[in-house]
């Protein structure tokens, strides 16, 4: 067609769909705003979903207006419980927060939990208490993030959480603000944690066993509702909750392997009753080694303390010890003993071995072992978790940080009053990895660590950060 | 400020906390019988008592005994006469003397824990305890015998 045709043509298409549409009024489809519509209404309901409503404030209750009897309960509970640990920082007044809990979503600081009004819970009534212990909800309504284990304390019996209470709020009044989390966003945005109960979170009393015995209810409902051992035990998904099939399986918490309790249990010797014992309410057993990182203040700054009555810890012994089938090896320990303190000399004597020079020159001294049995004060590496985990993680951590004796707030590390050095300021990434890959070949039937140069450079950088 | 027990005494030390315990114990405390010998745990020459253990001070920073009783070599017998500071003048172990204050102290806690020691125990033991002077027969010898002596105290 010729160039006028063409325009003749286009000019009249244009008049009829134009005309047509400039006719009638501009409407957009339906379906269009249905489906703006069915977009937003949800993200609308998620946050009125998410909303809680703020609980009145109090004015802050006076001491002697809780039984006295109710508040001993309550230290012992916020013991066995330790509350202390996430709720006060190193160096300071006891739950006035600012203990930093490094997550792999950024750093939460524990709240100051004291009875200020301003700057800890002191406007707080029982209701508002109970909601966050049950339902993870601050008494403004905000939500809660899970490095608080409302999830657990959920599991708590009324009068435990009424004793609690009572405890708290006749605790000294600290007026101290904490740090800002480090979150970042979307993790930051508070009411997004609703989403967080929705996938994982149920509420609900502890459920005793009527199979088991007393004893060991005892030991599952502490375990599970009071001292969370799960929160550090259990290893987390990608969105921090607990992976529910794998219940106790162990978990890397700020940087330290948190072994794990079941019977996939690291540790040579196995956890009976007894021997747990011992180490919960002293941090130290020769034939498992000494307490360190935050589980240190788990027991010295809490378990181990006089409040707390040996049945309990006797009963949450119980609980792992069968959680560890211990007793089915029970029979072994002693020949397990025996075979590790064959090894505590290898090393020592003239030899040609420049990995045994390292670990004799600087190491044999403080761990050499013989027959008939280890000592407290000579941790045995034979019997170590830190050198049959499958990761070399604590070993690293513990030549690099060694272990020191604080006396504040009795956050003594390992067996009270023992310290071991620090080596990073003398050994270099290849040394350590060195000295790690000799004792695990000498004092361990199992199979090498890989990566150990990278791995020391790693966790030297990063600290309780390693992740 | 690090408050701490300082051969039977409360001192308090201004040094930061990562310092290295030796410092303070010398450079700040003025106690001078404790010896730098290599700075980074591999000699022994440093070594002091925490809470009566035999530790390298010059790898144990200041913040890490915090409230903890610390005995160095001046300190370990009121009078000097501790049974392997006696053996150790009977026999002359010394030769030049810079590595024995921590051969002592370090065999102090070896007889704490293996009071009738075997050579298997005394080299385990005492291996990170070097001497340049070559003193170890002399040591070796020391030490057993104040293993003795202490053993024939007890039975007094």
């Amino acid at each position: 067609m010729a160039t006028g045709e063409w325009q003749t043509k286009w000019n009249r298409v244009l008049t009829a769909t134009r005309g047509a549409v400039w006719k009638k009024r501009p409407k957009t489809p339906r379906f269009l705003i249905g489906i703006l519509v069915a977009l937003f209404l949800p993200g609308v309901g998620f946050f009125v979903l998410a909303w809680r409503p703020a609980i009145a404030p109090i004015s802050r209750p006076t001491g002697g207006g809780f039984p006295v009897d109710l508040v001993a309960k309550g230290e012992a509970l916020s013991a066995t419980g330790h509350c202390a640990a996430c709720h006060t920082q190193p160096g300071g007044k006891p739950f006035a927060g600012g203990y930093p809990l490094h997550t792999s979503f950024g750093i939460i600081y524990g709240d100051n939990i004291t009875p200020d009004p301003q700057t800890g819970i002191g406007a707080w009534s029982l209701e508002a208490f109970t909601r966050a212990m049950r339902e993870g909800v601050a008494r403004d309504g905000s939500h809660l993030f899970p490095a608080f284990p409302y999830y657990a304390f959920t599991k708590l019996s009324d009068d435990d959480v009424k004793a609690l209470y009572a405890y708290l709020m006749t605790r000294p009044a600290v007026h101290d603000t904490v740090p800002g989390d480090t979150l970042r966003f979307p993790f930051k945005v508070r009411a997004l944690q609703e989403g967080w109960k929705i996938l994982f979170f149920r509420s609900g009393r502890f459920q005793p066993n009527s199979s088991k015995s007393g004893e060991w209810n005892r030991g599952a409902y502490l375990a599970n509702a009071l001292s969370d051992c799960s929160g550090c035990h259990t290893p987390r998904n990608a969105l921090g909750a607990e992976e529910s099939r794998h219940p106790y399986g162990g978990s890397l918490v700020e940087g330290w392997i948190a072994p794990a309790l079941t019977d996939a249990s690291p540790s040579p010797v196995p956890w009976t009753q007894q021997e747990l014992f011992t180490y919960l309410r002293t941090g130290v057993t020769p034939l498992h080694g000494a307490t360190g990182s935050t589980m240190a203040f788990v027991i010295r700054g809490a378990l181990a303390l006089p409040v707390v009555p040996d049945s309990d810890i006797r009963a949450i012994a119980l609980y792992f010890s069968e959680m560890d089938d211990a007793n089915a090896r029970a029979n072994d320990i002693e020949g397990v003993t025996r075979q590790a303190l064959a090894t505590s000399d290898l090393g020592s004597g003239q030899g040609n071995d420049a990995d045994a020079e390292l670990y004799a020159s600087a190491c044999m001294s403080c761990h050499y072992n013989r027959e008939p049995a280890p000592l407290a004060a000579r941790p045995e590496l034979a019997l170590n978790s830190a050198l049959t985990l499958p990761k070399p993680t604590n070993f690293i951590q513990v030549v690099l940080n060694g272990v020191s004796n604080t006396e504040t707030d009795d956050n003594t590390e390992g067996a009270a009053g023992l310290v071991m050095p620090a080596y990073k300021s003398s050994l270099s990434d290849a040394e350590v990895a060195r000295l790690a890959a000799y004792l695990r070949r000498t004092r361990t039937k199992l199979p090498p660590w890989n990566d150990l140069e990278k791995t020391v450079a790693v966790v030297r950088r990063e600290g309780p950060a390693y992740h | 400020m690090t408050t701490f027990d300082l051969n039977g005494r409360t001192v308090s030390a201004q040094s930061p906390d990562d310092t290295p315990l030796l410092w303070v114990i010398r450079d700040e405390l003025g106690l001078t019988g404790t010896k730098f010998g290599c700075g980074i745990g591999f000699c022994g020459a440093c070594t002091v008592h925490v809470e009566g253990r035999a530790t390298r001070s010059c790898v144990t920073p200041l913040g890490a005994v915090k409230g903890a009783k610390i005995t160095t070599i001046e300190g370990l017998d009121p009078q000097g006469k501790h049974p392997l500071q006696t053996l150790w003048l009977d026999l002359n172990v010394p030769q030049c003397g810079y590595c024995q204050s921590g051969q002592i102290m370090q065999a102090a806690t070896l007889l704490k824990d293996f009071p009738n020691p075997t050579d298997q125990d005394i080299d385990a033991v005492m291996a990170g305890s070097v001497c340049r002077c070559m003193t170890y027969v002399r040591i070796r010898k020391a030490i057993k015998l104040a293993a003795a002596k202490i053993r024939g105290e007890a039975h007094e």
